[in-house]
Parts: C-alpha cells; sequence; structure tokens
C-alpha cells in the first residue's frame, strides 16, 4: 500500500480522500490555491503546497504544479477526486510519465470513453444498447435530415465533446434542424474548441440512472449497484439515490452486466460510472461512462457496505478486488441531498460569502460530507458545492423521514443555501411516490411561492407566519445587531430602505459585533 | 416595542412588552399572548408559547431576511413605524432613483447598457460572475441610467452599488 497519497482536488471530496486515507494509515498532501489557506482540507492533512492564485486555471488545473508539489512531497499516488482534472487523461498521463500513479483509469480508457462519439463507436462494437442515432459527427445537414428521417423525430443534437448541456439541441420537426445544427455546432465550437455534433433519438421526460462498477488491474470487475438521479437542474444533479424505485432486481442484473461490458471494452480498470437513459417502458440506453469517483458515491456505499475510497486505493496499489460479484448485496435505501452555496430567492445563482452561523444535523441514519465550517470564507472562485448530506434508512420512507429531520437540524447563515429546496422535494407528493423524472424539478420548482418555504398545512403555516412575526421582532429587542429598518426585505429592489443607507448601518453594525 | 413586520408579502402590527415575570406580553395584529424568549446563541431564538416550543433561526443577508420556524422558511422585513425614514420609503415606493446593488460577491464580466440609456423594468443592467456562473443584475424599474460605476473586471461584494436608474 501507498505510505503518501497527494489529493489534487478541494472541498468536501478532498476532506472524504483524506479521511480513507487516514484509516488506512496512508499519509495525505493537500495542494491549494491563495484563496484556500483556511480551506478544510488543508488543515485536515498531513502536508499542504500553495500551487498558485485564486483561478482553477492557474492552481488546481495546473498539472505541472501539481507533479511538481508531488515530488517535493514524495507522494506515491495522486488521487484526482472529481471535477478539475480527474477526467484529463494528459494529467493521468504526466502522473504515468512522472512515476507517480493515479489513483484511476489509464489515459487509454479516459481517452476512449472522453469523446461522446468514438465511446458510441466502441460500445456499438461490444453490442451494448444506446440511443438509436449515429455514432460519427455529422458531415453535412441533408445527413443530419436524413437519419433524423430515419430513426424519426423528435431528435437530440449533441457535441462530442459535450457536457452540461452545452452544444446540445432539441430538435421537434425537420424544420428545425438546419437553425438548431447550425447554433449546436457554434456552441460546441465556443465550449470545446471542437463543433462536431452527433444525432440522438430524443427520449422524452428520461430517467437518469447509474450503474456504480469497479475493476482491479487483474481482470476482475464487479457491478455495485444502480443509483437514481433524476433530479436535476440545468443538467446538475440536485439529489441522488440508490436504489432507484424504478429498477427491479432481474433489471438491475441486467444493467449491472451491461455496465461491466461497457467497462471491459474500454479495459477499464478502479471505479467508474456508466450512464443511463431509461424510458418509461424501462428500456435503458448506454449515455456515457463517467471515469472517476462520482459525487454521488456515499449512497453505493450506504447500501452495499463497501467504502470506494478504500478499494480504490487499494486497486491503485495492485491488489485484487476482495469481492467477487455474489458478495455484492444491496440493502437498504440512502438519497443524497447536494448542499449547494445557492439563492433560492435569485433563481439558485451562487451565493459564496463567509458562513457566520453552522448549526449541522447528526442522529441515526444520517452521514454529511463537508468542506464548510462556522467562520469560512466560500470563495466565488469555485463550484458551489459544500457538503452532502446522505440519509440512510431500511426502506426509502424511512430514508426520506431520516432526511427531513436532519434538515429540520441544519442551519447555514451568511450565505443563501439551497437547504429549503430539499424541503420542498422530500415533502412533495410526487417524489414521495417516486413519480419522477429529469424534468421534475423545473416543474416542481415552476409552481412555488417563492416568499414562503414549507411543507407544512395551509392552516399549519399561518401560525407559523405568525412565530415568525414574533420571532423577527424579538430578535430586534434581544440582539441590537439587527435594528429595525435595517432588514431586507423578500425581493431586495422594494424594500423599506435604499440600499445604500442598508449597507452603511450593516457596516456600523459589523462594528458592533 | 411596535414594529410593522412583514411575513411572506403580508403586514403584521407586533407590540411587545416585558413582563414583571421576565417574560414578554406580545400583541400580534389585536390577538394577545405571553411569550418566553431566549437567544441560546448568535441567530438562534427560542421561543415558548402556551407551552409550545418553536426554535426560530435567523438568515440575515445585504439583501434580505428570513426567518427559519422548524423547517418553514419565510421571507420578513421588519419597520419600526416610528420611523422617519420607514414612513419615507413606504410611501416613496417606485418613484424617484433606485440603487442597483450587488445580491452577492463576484466579478463583474458585462457592462450592458450606456449611461444615460433607457430601460424597461427587468433589463439586464450588468453581469456579475461568481463560482463558474453568470448572473444578469435586472433594472428595478422602468426609466434612465443615471450612472453605471461597474466597471468591467471589478470584484463586488454584496451590497456594493452597481449603479443608478431613475
Amino acid at each position: 500500500m501507498f505510505k503518501k497519497v497527494l489529493i489534487a482536488n478541494r472541498g468536501e471530496i478532498a476532506v472524504r480522500i483524506i479521511r480513507a486515507c487516514r484509516e488506512m494509515g496512508i499519509a495525505t498532501v493537500a495542494v491549494y490555491s491563495d484563496v484556500d489557506r483556511g480551506a478544510l482540507h488543508v488543515r485536515k492533512s498531513d502536508e499542504a503546497y500553495l500551487i498558485g492564485p485564486a483561478p482553477a486555471a492557474e492552481s488546481y488545473l495546473r498539472v505541472d504544479k501539481i507533479l511538481d508539489a508531488a515530488k517535493r512531497s514524495g507522494a506515491e499516488a495522486i488521487h484526482p477526486g472529481y471535477g478539475f482534472l480527474s477526467e484529463n487523461a494528459n494529467f493521468a498521463q504526466g502522473c504515468a510519465d512522472a512515476g507517480i500513479k493515479f489513483i484511476g483509469p489509464t489515459p487509454h480508457s479516459m481517452r476512449l470513453m472522453g469523446s461522446k462519439t468514438s465511446a458510441r463507436q466502441q460500445m456499438e462494437k461490444a453490442g451494448v444498447p444506446f440511443v438509436p442515432g449515429t455514432s460519427r459527427g455529422l458531415i453535412s445537414w441533408e445527413e443530419g435530415e436524413e437519419v433524423a428521417e430515419r430513426i424519426g423525430y423528435p431528435i437530440m443534437l449533441k457535441a462530442s465533446a459535450g457536457g452540461g448541456g452545452k452544444g446540445m439541441r432539441l430538435v421537434a420537426s425537420r424544420q428545425e434542424l438546419r437553425s438548431a445544427l447550425e447554433s449546436a455546432r457554434s456552441e460546441a465550437q465556443r465550449s470545446f474548441g471542437d463543433s462536431e455534433v452527433y444525432i440522438e433519438k430524443a427520449i422524452l421526460n428520461p430517467r437518469h440512472i447509474e450503474m456504480q462498477v469497479l475493476a482491479d488491474e487483474h481482470g476482475n470487475t464487479v457491478w455495485l449497484g444502480e443509483r437514481e438521479c433524476s433530479i436535476q437542474r440545468r443538467h446538475q444533479k440536485v439529489l441522488e439515490e440508490a436504489p432507484s424505485p424504478m429498477v427491479d432486481p432481474d433489471m438491475r442484473r441486467r444493467m449491472g452486466e451491461v455496465a461491466v461490458k461497457v467497462a471491459q471494452a474500454a479495459a477499464y480498470t478502479n471505479a467508474g460510472t456508466v450512464e443511463f437513459l431509461v424510458d418509461p417502458q424501462k428500456n435503458f440506453y448506454f449515455l456515457e461512462m463517467n471515469t472517476r469517483l462520482q459525487v454521488e458515491h456515499p449512497v453505493t456505499e450506504l447500501t452495499t457496505g463497501f467504502d470506494l475510497v478504500h478499494l480504490q486505493l487499494r486497486i491503485a496499489a495492485g491488489e485484487k478486488l476482495p469481492y467477487a460479484q455474489s458478495d455484492v448485496k444491496v440493502r437498504g435505501h440512502a438519497i443524497e441531498c447536494r448542499i449547494y452555496a445557492e439563492d433560492p430567492d435569485n433563481n439558485y445563482f451562487p451565493s459564496p460569502g463567509k458562513i457566520t452561523v453552522l448549526l449541522q444535523p447528526s442522529g441515526p441514519g444520517i452521514r454529511r460530507d463537508s468542506g464548510m465550517y462556522e467562520g469560512w470564507m466560500v470563495p466565488v472562485d469555485y463550484d458551489p458545492l459544500l457538503a452532502k448530506l446522505i440519509g440512510f434508512g431500511t426502506d426509502r420512507e424511512q430514508a426520506i423521514m431520516r432526511l427531513r429531520r436532519a434538515l429540520y437540524e441544519y442551519f447555514v447563515a451568511g450565505i443563501k443555501t439551497n437547504i429549503s429546496l430539499f424541503q420542498r422535494i422530500l415533502g412533495d407528493t410526487d417524489f414521495q411516490a417516486a413519480r419522477v423524472d429529469t424534468g421534475f424539478l423545473d416543474r416542481m420548482l415552476a409552481k412555488a411561492n417563492p416568499s414562503v418555504t414549507s411543507a407544512a398545512p395551509e392552516e399549519e403555516i399561518k401560525v407559523l407566519e405568525a412565530i415568525a412575526a414574533i420571532a423577527a421582532g424579538m430578535f430586534a429587542v434581544l440582539d441590537p445587531t439587527l435594528l429595525p429598518g435595517q432588514s431586507g426585505s423578500a425581493s431586495g429592489t422594494n424594500s423599506g430602505l435604499a440600499p445604500e443607507s442598508r449597507w452603511k448601518q450593516a457596516g456600523r453594525s459589523e462594528t458592533l459585533r | 416595542m411596535i414594529y410593522e413586520v412583514i411575513v411572506a408579502g403580508k403586514t403584521h402590527r407586533l407590540e411587545l412588552e416585558a413582563t414583571a415575570s421576565g417574560g414578554w406580553q406580545c400583541r400580534l395584529d389585536g390577538q394577545t399572548v405571553e411569550i418566553d424568549a431566549l437567544i441560546p446563541r448568535r441567530d438562534v431564538l427560542s421561543l415558548l408559547v402556551n407551552g409550545r416550543s418553536y426554535e426560530v433561526k435567523r438568515e440575515k443577508t445585504a439583501t434580505d431576511l428570513h426567518m427559519w420556524v422548524g423547517s418553514s422558511r419565510f421571507a420578513v422585513e421588519l419597520r419600526d413605524p416610528r420611523s422617519l425614514r420607514s414612513r419615507l420609503h413606504a410611501a416613496a415606493n417606485d418613484k424617484g432613483p433606485k440603487k442597483i446593488v450587488a445580491p452577492m460577491p463576484g466579478r463583474i464580466v458585462r457592462v450592458l447598457v450606456e449611461e444615460g440609456s433607457e430601460v424597461l423594468a427587468g433589463q439586464g443592467l450588468v453581469v456579475v460572475e461568481a463560482m463558474k456562473m453568470q448572473n444578469e443584475i435586472k433594472s428595478p424599474k422602468k426609466g434612465i441610467v443615471k450612472k453605471i460605476s461597474a466597471t468591467v473586471g471589478a470584484a463586488v461584494n454584496p451590497g456594493d452599488v452597481l449603479g443608478i436608474v431613475e
């Protein structure tokens, strides 16, 4: 086993990996940018090296600086976490060239899965079911028209190098195809420097379900069960659960077997995830493979009892998988809430700043993977993910109850977070009945009253409103840091005070503290 | 103490008076209750009302105020009706110049309008980037852009004035 590992990441995932290393007696090396000196991963690691200024392109994305820190510290391996360099084949190659083990797949597997069209070609050969369409970039508009006619509208145009919804267009009819193709191409060129676009049949209101796989370097590959990731916003996952309520044991086994086939076709090693789109008839189609540890890996850990980061380290150190497929049993139910620094009063726009108060939940069935602490300044430069709150229960209903109880205890002040959103999702009757697809969250938000977030019944809300009114007054009386007239309003534009004087008063009250 | 409290858009009149026993006499919209209130830590209030226990948390940022009663979250505005400023602003509403403020820290990436140009309510004025996302700061009213103080590339803090629309 390695004696020292460098973690090329920050935030909650860096802390999560540092914890696994400490459990296994492995020394840890953190890297950090100028604004992350006070970040939790720097405080929790055994060694820490400054790698540059705040912008990720000058620090966390700098292969040379990270390799330099690894050499200086004598780290034998690098864990990339997720995001940043985790799916960058050149970084994995750079590690190999420097004699440092990259904890993840080989550069070859990463390159194969990195391009969506080359992945489709490979899977076509391996006989994996995928969404009907082309496996090569479109050469002309006429070719696009011919393919679309053959598979039938609606179709989806997608960028080969794509991700995050960029270069993606839903096309309902032939009339729309030409302009959609042009705009998808130019967006793909701008976003990825590659204008290649291909066609897929559009699956309307699909579910997004993915399968976790683990492969060692001795040819053994196992699947660890699926995760339902249909609760999304702006193509970003918000809440994930395992197992998926729509997947039965037979479907799970079939998906698992396909996922293993995908991994083997790519000569895949270490932890990876095969993503599927699932239509309402339970047909599943290969979407892509994520060649890294996923944000939502804890729900799989809770339902299988395996520690994926421990296993990643053991596989990278050359050990054989300690479990066979028959040892994998999915038990209980786990749901993860991604706690983002986002403003629910401003369309969930990021909300960085200083955390002035932090009350954190614990208790039965609750796991919290967090990168924040009270007094910490959340920087403006990175992803807004602060923490993950995961609830576990013997069944889905109990997992939901435990999470709602834990969210009741969770409170962050100083910045805005999306904690209130999860109370709404978990209290929603469609969610509770597992009637979800990728459009669920947008539909739920469209019917919301922005100034109240509550899952309480109508008549109880009246009482709670009265309590809120009394409490606002009591805070003003008992705590002089909030004087009347200094308060804001829901919208911020029709408030009781001009912004400048409020700002001045806020400044004054800061000095009173 | 007399306050005007707006909770989720509804205005309430609140009177609070200390009692001899250390509690508070509370009159909300004419209804009277006796309450026991304690702040065990910053931004957390424990309220006992007729034996019912409520934990209320205060979420305050540069631009707005929310009360969490258990798991329910309410937008709240608090005014002292005796304060001249409160009265003036309650009356002023949409008239007069409006300052455009940054709701969150970030960097200015674009300025969409010029000083002197005419804008509609809801029209984008300035784009602020934070955490890899761009946010358009919109005009609160129809009018003329009197001043733009935002400069491209500059860092801003919540509450910073980016411009004025009159």
